[in-house]
Parts: C-alpha cells; sequence; structure tokens
C-alpha cells in the first residue's frame, strides 16, 4: 500500500510548488506592507485632519455686543441678564406632559405650545429646544419652584441688549433684533459669527458699527461620536466683547428734548459749534427699542407702523422739509459776500395790498400790514419776506445755492454714517436743467429766498449751518461717535470771503430774538449768561390761496396735515457762543410761536450743563 | 533506539521536546493581543465582548494543547469522518439553521451558536489533504479523482454561498483549491479554470444579488455613497491613516471610541488596532502573522508524512489568505466580503476552527517522524 518512492516524488512537486506559493506571500505582504505605509506614514496628515473633522464639532456661542455709552459714560444702550427656558428632549421622560406642566406654569398660548411641538420635530432629541428667551422675573420663580419636578427642563442665565433710556436714544442708535437671511447675506462678519437667535443692529448706529460692536463668539470644542453626540467638551476658548463706543451726546439734553417734543412730530438737534458734537439728536415720535429685542408683537408693530406722526422716521437726519425763513441768514449772507448789496441797503414793504409782481406772478410777505422800509438788519428782524424775494432777485438762485452748499446744505451731514440720510436738495439753474429738462424761471429764486419751493434741508443740516455761522464762518465736521473721531484737514477752514460778513448776520439773528419786533421775541432769555440768537421758519406745507389769504385762518383752525412746518435756528450763549440748535414741528404752526420757545427752555439746560461737559473733556486730556 | 522505527510510540518527553513551543508562544501573543484589543473596542471597560472573548480564548487555548497530544494519525483516520459531520452539519444549518441579519448561518447549541461554515474551511483541508495522501501521484490528474476532489470542494460552498455568506464560500473554495495546486494538478488547469472564469465574469456579476453588486460598485469607488455603502471602507481607511506611525495610543483611537468604524469588534478589528497602534504596531502584528505562518511551513516541511505536509501548507496558506483577505478588504484593496481576522477577531467558530488547524499542525510537528499508510 505504502510506496516509498511515490511518496518522495509527491514531496518534491509539493515543495516546488510551496516555494512559487510562499513568494506569492511575501509579495502580497509587501504589498499590504507599503500601502499601510501609504496610508498611515505618507498621507498620515490627510487622515488626521480627516479624522479631527468626523470627531470635533465646534459651537459658538452669543457673542457679547458692546455698550453704547453717553458723553458721560452713562450706558445707553447694555446688556442685560436674562432668563431662557430651555428643553432637552432627551432628559425628559414625557414630552408632551413636561411642556403641558409649562403651559400652565407659564401661561403660554396655544399658538406657543404648538410652536414648542413643531420645533420638537426638527431636533436631534440631544439638542436644545428655547422655549423662552425672555422669562418674566415672576415666571422664571414659579418655574424654579418646580423644577425637581420638570426633569429635563432648566432656566439658563443669558445675555440680551437692554435700553435703559428707553425712547430717548431710539433714532440715534436704531435698534437690534434677531438677525434675518437678509442681515446674513448682507454682512461678512454677521455670517462669520451667527449663533441661532443672534442680535444684529437693524437700523442707526446700532447697524453702522455692527462689526465693532459684534464681538467674538465663544467656541465650544466638543468631541462628537458618530451619530453626533457630544461625548466631551475638549477646549472653551473665550471670545472678547465688542468694543464700547463713547456717543457725544448728553442724555439730560437729550431727555429733555424727548419731553420738549412730547406729543408732537418734529425734531431738535443740538451742536457743538467748534467741535460738531452732536449734543442731542431727537425726532419725535419715537418708540421703545425694547419691544424689538424678542421679536415685537403684531399689535405693537402695527401701531408704530401705522401712526401717522411716523415714528419710524428719524427726522433729524431723514426728514426733508423747507427750511422756510430759516434759511435767510444763508440768502442774506451769500447777498452781502457777493457784494450785491451793502449792510444799509433799503426795500419798501408796503404789506398785502402790494405785493410784490413778477410778470402776473404776485409774491406777498407774511405780515397783512407790511414792514415798512426795511434794511438788512431789520428785514432778518422781522423776517421780511419782501426784503429777501428783491435781495435773491439781486443775487441769483446759482450764486445763492453756492453759499449753501458751502454751509453744508444739500449734502450729508455725518457721511456714510447713518444708513438712510438724505441730502436734501439746494436748487440752481444747472440742476433744474439736469433733473427737470426746464430752465429756471426767475420766479422759482424768488421764493428760494424765503427758503420754499425746491429747497430741501434736514434738521441736522440747518443746525449744523446755524453752528457755522455761530463759529464765525468756519467748517466743522460733525459727529456723534467719540471713538470715531477721524482727522479732517479743512477743519476750521473759513467758508466766508469777509468775517465782517458773518459778524452781520449774527447781530441780525440776535435782533431778531432779543429785540421788540423780532420774530422769537417773546422766546428771549435775558440773563446774559443764556441770551441766545436765532432765526424763525415757518415752512408752507401747501400753496396759500388767495382764499386763505383772505380768511386768514389761526393754526388751530386748519386740518393737521395742511398746517405750517414750524422751524427755529439758534445759536448761544450769544457773548461767547458755544452751541447751535435747529428745532422742528412739523404741522405746528409758525416758528415763532411754536419752535422758538422750546429753544428758550432748550438753551437753559444747554448752558448749565457746559461747565460738566468742559469738565469731562479737561479730565479726558489728563487721561492722556 | 532506530530512526526507522516508524510504529514507535513517543514518549511524553520526547513529546515535549519535540514540541513546537515558538508557535505556541506566538499563538499566545496574538490571543492576549485580542483580548487588550477587545477591551479597546468595548471603550476601555470589561464588556460583553472582552469577556466572551476572554472566556472563549481560555477554553480553546488549553484544548488546542490537549488536542495536539493526539497522534497526527488519529486526525488522518478520522479526517472523512469530520468532513462529513461538518457537512452534515451545514445541511442541518441550512433546514434548521438560526437566522440572522438575513443570513441563516449558526446552529444554536443552547450553550453557544455555532457556525459550522467556519468549522469547513479546516474540515475541507484535512479532507482533501487524506484524499490526496491516499493516491498515487500518477492519478493526481487523472478525470476521477478531480472530479471527486472537486465534489469535495464545490458542496459545502454551494451550502455555505445558500446561507448566503458568500466570503466564507470563497475562503472555503480557494483553501481547497490551494490543496488541488500542491497535490500536484497540473499548472495548466489552473490556468485555463482562471481564463474561465475571467470571461464568464460578467455573467457571474448579473447572479449576483443587488447588495454585493453595490459593494463591488462600492469597492470600485468608495467616495459614490460615502454615507451609505461607502461608509465603511472609508471610515476604515480613515481611522488606519490617522493612526500614523505610532498610533494614537491604546484606548485613545477616536474612530472607533466614538462609533465611527462599523463592525470594529469582527471584520474591522484591524482597523482598531491600527488606529491605536500605527504603523509600527501593524507591521509587528503581520510579522507575528508571518513567524506564525512559517512555523507551520516548517512543522509542514519536517514531516514525513505527505498528509501532515499537505495539511500544514494547505493550513498556512488559509491563515495567509484570511489576514491578507481581511487586510486588504479594510485597506479598501478588496471589496467587503465578511472575512474575520484569525484569532484577532470576535466569533467563536472561527476561533475554533483556527484552534483545531494549530492543534493539528502542532500535533503534525511532535510526530513528524510519523509515517502514515
Amino acid at each position: 500500500m505504502f510506496d516509498e518512492s511515490d511518496n518522495v516524488r509527491k514531496i518534491n512537486t509539493i515543495n516546488r510548488r510551496l516555494f512559487i506559493i510562499t513568494a506569492a506571500k511575501i509579495l502580497v505582504f509587501f504589498g499590504l506592507t507599503s500601502r499601510l505605509f501609504s496610508l498611515q506614514v505618507k498621507q498620515n496628515n490627510k487622515y488626521l485632519t480627516l479624522s479631527d473633522k468626523n470627531r470635533i464639532r465646534e459651537s459658538k456661542l452669543h457673542p457679547v455686543r458692546g455698550e453704547f455709552k453717553d458723553y458721560f459714560g452713562n450706558v445707553i444702550a447694555g446688556n442685560n441678564e436674562v432668563y431662557q427656558l430651555h428643553i432637552v428632549p432627551e432628559q425628559v421622560e414625557d414630552f408632551r406632559y413636561i411642556t403641558l406642566r409649562l403651559k400652565n406654569i407659564l401661561n403660554l398660548s396655544e399658538r406657543e405650545f404648538q410652536k414648542i411641538h413643531k420645533k420638537r420635530k426638527k431636533i436631534k432629541a440631544w439638542e436644545t429646544i428655547v422655549v423662552s428667551d425672555n422669562l418674566t422675573w415672576e415666571q422664571f420663580s414659579k418655574v424654579n419652584n418646580y423644577l425637581h419636578e420638570l426633569i429635563g427642563v432648566k432656566t439658563v442665565l443669558s445675555i440680551s441688549r437692554i435700553y435703559p433710556f428707553n425712547e430717548n436714544y431710539t433714532h440715534v442708535l436704531g435698534y437690534v433684533s434677531q438677525a434675518n437671511e437678509k442681515d446674513i447675506i448682507d454682512n461678512e462678519n454677521i455670517k462669520e459669527k451667527f449663533v441661532p437667535g443672534i442680535r444684529v443692529g437693524k437700523t442707526g448706529l446700532e447697524k453702522t458699527f455692527e462689526n465693532v460692536l459684534l464681538g467674538e463668539n465663544d467656541i465650544q470644542r466638543f468631541e462628537v461620536n458618530a451619530y453626533g453626540r457630544k461625548i466631551s467638551q475638549l477646549n472653551y476658548q473665550k471670545g472678547s466683547k465688542g468694543q464700547d463706543l463713547n456717543l457725544t451726546i448728553d442724555t439730560e439734553i437729550q431727555k429733555l428734548c424727548t419731553e420738549l417734543l412730547k406729543d408732537k412730530a418734529g425734531s431738535i438737534c443740538v451742536m457743538d459749534i467748534f467741535s460738531g458734537e452732536i449734543i442731542a439728536m431727537q425726532s419725535s415720535p419715537s418708540f421703545d427699542p425694547n419691544l424689538f429685542l424678542f421679536g415685537i408683537n403684531q399689535d405693537d408693530w402695527q401701531l408704530i407702523r401705522n401712526d401717522p406722526m411716523k415714528p419710524l422716521l428719524n427726522k433729524t437726519i431723514n426728514g426733508r422739509y423747507s427750511p422756510g425763513s430759516t434759511i435767510k441768514p444763508i440768502v442774506a449772507l451769500s447777498a452781502l459776500e457777493n457784494e450785491v448789496i451793502n449792510p444799509e441797503f433799503t426795500v419798501h414793504c408796503k404789506g398785502h395790498k402790494h405785493p410784490l409782481e413778477l410778470y402776473g406772478q404776485t409774491y406777498h410777505c407774511w405780515k397783512k400790514e407790511g414792514h415798512g422800509f426795511v434794511n438788512l438788519r431789520e428785514g432778518m428782524k422781522q423776517s421780511c419776506d419782501i426784503y429777501f424775494y428783491e435781495i435773491s432777485r439781486r443775487l441769483g438762485v446759482d450764486r445763492l445755492s453756492e453759499t449753501a452748499k458751502k454751509f453744508g446744505l444739500g449734502e450729508k451731514v455725518f457721511g456714510g454714517l447713518f444708513e438712510n440720510e438724505k441730502k436734501g436738495l439746494v436748487p440752481n439753474t444747472m440742476w433744474k436743467k439736469n433733473a427737470l429738462g426746464q430752465s429756471w424761471v426767475l420766479g422759482e429764486t424768488i421764493i428760494t429766498g424765503i427758503g420754499q419751493g425746491f429747497i430741501q434741508t434736514t434738521p441736522i443740516q440747518l443746525c449744523l449751518m446755524t453752528a457755522q455761522i455761530a463759529n464765525g464762518g468756519y467748517k466743522i465736521h460733525p459727529k456723534i461717535v467719540l471713538n470715531n473721531d477721524q482727522q479732517y484737514l479743512d477743519k476750521y477752514k473759513p467758508l466766508f470771503k469777509n468775517s465782517k460778513n458773518i459778524k452781520l448776520i449774527q447781530k441780525a439773528m440776535f435782533s431778531s430774538t432779543n429785540e421788540v419786533r423780532g420774530t422769537s421775541y417773546k422766546s428771549r432769555i435775558d440773563d446774559p449768561k443764556y441770551r441766545f440768537a436765532g432765526k424763525t421758519g415757518t415752512a408752507q406745507v401747501k400753496r396759500i390761496t388767495e382764499k386763505d389769504r383772505e380768511l386768514d385762518l389761526k393754526t388751530f383752525e386748519i386740518p393737521y396735515e395742511e398746517r405750517d412746518h414750524a422751524l427755529y435756528v439758534a445759536f448761544g450763549p450769544y457773548k461767547n457762543p458755544r452751541y447751535a440748535t435747529s428745532i422742528i414741528i412739523e404741522h405746528g404752526g409758525s416758528g415763532g410761536t411754536t419752535a422758538a420757545p422750546i429753544a428758550k427752555k432748550l438753551f437753559k439746560l444747554i448752558v448749565d450743563r457746559h461747565k460738566l461737559r468742559q469738565s469731562v473733556k479737561e479730565k479726558k486730556y489728563w487721561d492722556i | 533506539m532506530s530512526f526507522n522505527n516508524f510504529s514507535h510510540e513517543l514518549t511524553l518527553f520526547q513529546k515535549i521536546k519535540n514540541y513546537d513551543f515558538i508557535l505556541l508562544f506566538c499563538i499566545l501573543i496574538l490571543g492576549i493581543t485580542s483580548i487588550f484589543t477587545m477591551y479597546s473596542t468595548d471603550g476601555g471597560e470589561v464588556l460583553f465582548h472582552t469577556k466572551s472573548h476572554f472566556v472563549k480564548f481560555s477554553i480553546f487555548f488549553p484544548m488546542m494543547i490537549v488536542l495536539s497530544f493526539i497522534n497526527i494519525k488519529y486526525w488522518h483516520a478520522g479526517s472523512y469522518l469530520f468532513y462529513i459531520l461538518i457537512l452534515g452539519l451545514l445541511v442541518w444549518v441550512a433546514l434548521y439553521g438560526v437566522t440572522a441579519s438575513g443570513s441563516r448561518r449558526w446552529i444554536n447549541l443552547y450553550f453557544l451558536n455555532l457556525q459550522p461554515s467556519e468549522l469547513m474551511k479546516i474540515a475541507v483541508i484535512l479532507c482533501l489533504a487524506k484524499f490526496f495522501h491516499r493516491i498515487r501521484t500518477t492519478s493526481t490528474n487523472s478525470f476521477t479523482s478531480i472530479l471527486v476532489s472537486l465534489t469535495i470542494i464545490i458542496i459545502p460552498s454551494i451550502l455555505v454561498i445558500t446561507q448566503p455568506d458568500l466570503g466564507t464560500a470563497i475562503l472555503i473554495s480557494f483553501s481547497g483549491l490551494i490543496i488541488l495546486w500542491f497535490s500536484g494538478l497540473r499548472i495548466k488547469y489552473f490556468i485555463y479554470s482562471f481564463l474561465i472564469f475571467i470571461t464568464s465574469l460578467p455573467f457571474i456579476i448579473s447572479f449576483l444579488k443587488p447588495y454585493q453588486k453595490l459593494r463591488i460598485l462600492t469597492f470600485i469607488n468608495p467616495e459614490r455613497d460615502p454615507l451609505g455603502s461607502g461608509y465603511q471602507i472609508i471610515q476604515s481607511k480613515i481611522a488606519v491613516g490617522s493612526g500614523g506611525l505610532t498610533g494614537k495610543g491604546f484606548l485613545k483611537g477616536t474612530q472607533s471610541y466614538l462609533d465611527f468604524l462599523p463592525e470594529k469588534h469582527t471584520d474591522f478589528i484591524f482597523t482598531l488596532f491600527s488606529e491605536e497602534f500605527g504603523f509600527i504596531g501593524s507591521i509587528l502584528l503581520l510579522l507575528l502573522y508571518s513567524i506564525i505562518i512559517y512555523r507551520i511551513i516548517r512543522a509542514g516541511l519536517i514531516s514525513r508524512s505527505f498528509f501532515s505536509r499537505l495539511f500544514c501548507f494547505g493550513f498556512s496558506f488559509a491563515i495567509f489568505l484570511y489576514v491578507a483577505t481581511n487586510i486588504s478588504m479594510v485597506l479598501g484593496l478588496l471589496p467587503t466580503v465578511g472575512s474575520p481576522l484569525p484569532i484577532m477577531s470576535y466569533g467563536g467558530s472561527s476561533l475554533l476552527a483556527t484552534m483545531i488547524g494549530f492543534s493539528i499542525v502542532l500535533s503534525a510537528s511532535i510526530n513528524h517522524r510519523q509515517n502514515i499508510s
């Protein structure tokens, strides 16, 4: 049976074949080794990155927004601690039961209740549902009482914006609200720092300085498993708070402005005539920006949106008004500068019976009886329209517009600081040809001379104009944010040809307020410390017909929308001017009766606050 | 004392003197490594897999030593019986087997679930080794012997394919075919059948199940479905690649710890090992397998009987095949077919079969002077 020789033959074959197979094995193992080498040594970095991408998730937290402070360092837009209520569905035994309990405890509406359940469906079990992002103190304490029964529910301390002065700063600061899609698309920075529920500036300075204010996110790095569940926190990178911004505004004066504008539509702004610092700037009516923080409710929103007095409009920089007689200082100045008239130039104003007639059109003075013979000083003081018709006729609109533009009309006062600041309009012949395709008519020059017609200005422009007359005719650059101090080469560049002309205008404005028969004589302050100079203005909203002129109605007898806008520009204290202001009351009647008395109340406080303001400034220099 | 006394029974001392302690030691090292790796797959805790693997290894390892003292001639004598027994179990599986995750592979033995297809990997080698041991060289290439030997391979392969378990079926048939190779079947037959296989490949593919086709497509380009069928292989490559030269450290493999690795206890255990111990660790593991394979071949080379030699060579190739297939698979060099890494992977039947194989090899090396008639 057993054959030794056959066995040997078999063994020879098997050994030969083993040799081939072993060679193949070595080759394969060598192949595996080189594959391992290529994966683990050569491409190690690539796979290490992929592995980290697999396991590390970053989660950004809400960055802490920079604060706004007023000139004296009071916080006017701060950060407030708010209590939020979170549910982690995974930790909840019976989600429906818990939410029903919460509904009872917090008095949630049926809609809010449904919203929670809708949210629950969208997220993973271990993610967090924010039930409420602003619990009232009552709700908070009530929930805390029951917290031991509500497993999976927790109260969390978070940070939110707060505006302690409510409606006082709404138009300057704007407000923040939850970022929407447009905010994220428009601003790369928001996109980068986005976390759900992040609040970003929607209007005003909050929007302009978004990038500075936003701050850096705190970043938590988590290790997650293949299902996305957080396993452990790897590190916590502390972000930084956004930059704080100091405004030039004095809250006390701002508050007074709000008070003075109560129940009126209009604007007040106050400016330092040398530094261009805005001391106060309020537009009325205003609204409470705190309403927008957690999403405004529909009723409040409709109330604000449909208010005929337009609370959403920042009238100081967005409102365009005919300047009315407040333009007269510039008209007079332009006439003097261009040597069209001298101060003694006299015009005879004969009242309504003998209006100025030009190519069949009649131009009336505001005063029925007429002013008689008026020179420059008297014309300004009593705001005689006939006088200004005559000098603007002699001056011509082009030379007038040149001066007006020099003093800051027709261009944005803050540059790009406020996204929707209006330029207003200073017309000239070229403009009309280009814009309307028609030639300029002399009659339009006449009415431009009293601030009617095409000319349109914003209250802040009028304030700047007044400030630059008050400081002796030098250019200033208004500013509202202290940190944002740009260096201007043309600071204090003279805007006049002859400084005597500026002095003449200042004196004429003084007489308008402080001499008998002046249009704002009733609003004067006799105390030299507070004495101020100003110019009233009454801007027509609609054309005055012959019938209106005959009726000569009192302001309160005219429907609200047809009443004139009341304007007043002023500077003071007269002896040593420091501050300029412009006041506009929409449909307020005449400037002398409505707007000028406001200035009287305002100037007392402005001058009183001056010393305090000065001390802060000196202290600031000391700090340096 | 005569060396030519074939019927001489060895004393216990001689048996121990002949014992291949190097192989024994390597197996032990591999076993310990596998337990520690299993401990890591359990996330650094002694959980089910670690405990179970430890218990199985500590039963099967002594069992292997005991079995290795059985004379090789008894293995030779029992070869057919063993094969028929396992074949019977496979039929039993096909009829009454336990179904899990879509395939019927297990027999419920109350204390453990046995997977006969794993044991068949050994049984087919054993059976064919005896078959070719018993026929003359001249009749090796005869029609009848080829037919018989192919039948021995094909019957269990078909039974396993129908479970369905393509991976194991392929391993069984390759283990069988390698015996045909070693026993001296003409090389041209291998070439012809290879050519026939290549030409009929499109035909075979049309018979594959959709999930098997998907596996092949995924193998060609794993990125075509990174979260679906390509997920396993992509994550496996990431794990291995991120291990680097020295690895992330024991119990620090983030890919496996954080559950990115699928089937990390079984088929993908090498990935975890490689992630934690890096290139150096992987090379050492490959080296360990190489030593084991070498010691098995050596046992064959010193054996006087053709049966021992054939079995050892066949078994060494089988071990090589499992290791190479498994590692190639996790490195993305082969499509994912279920094939465990010997001893390292979790799975009792696979461990049992491997240990039986080792005990026969050890027996062969003890009794290498034994002639089998």
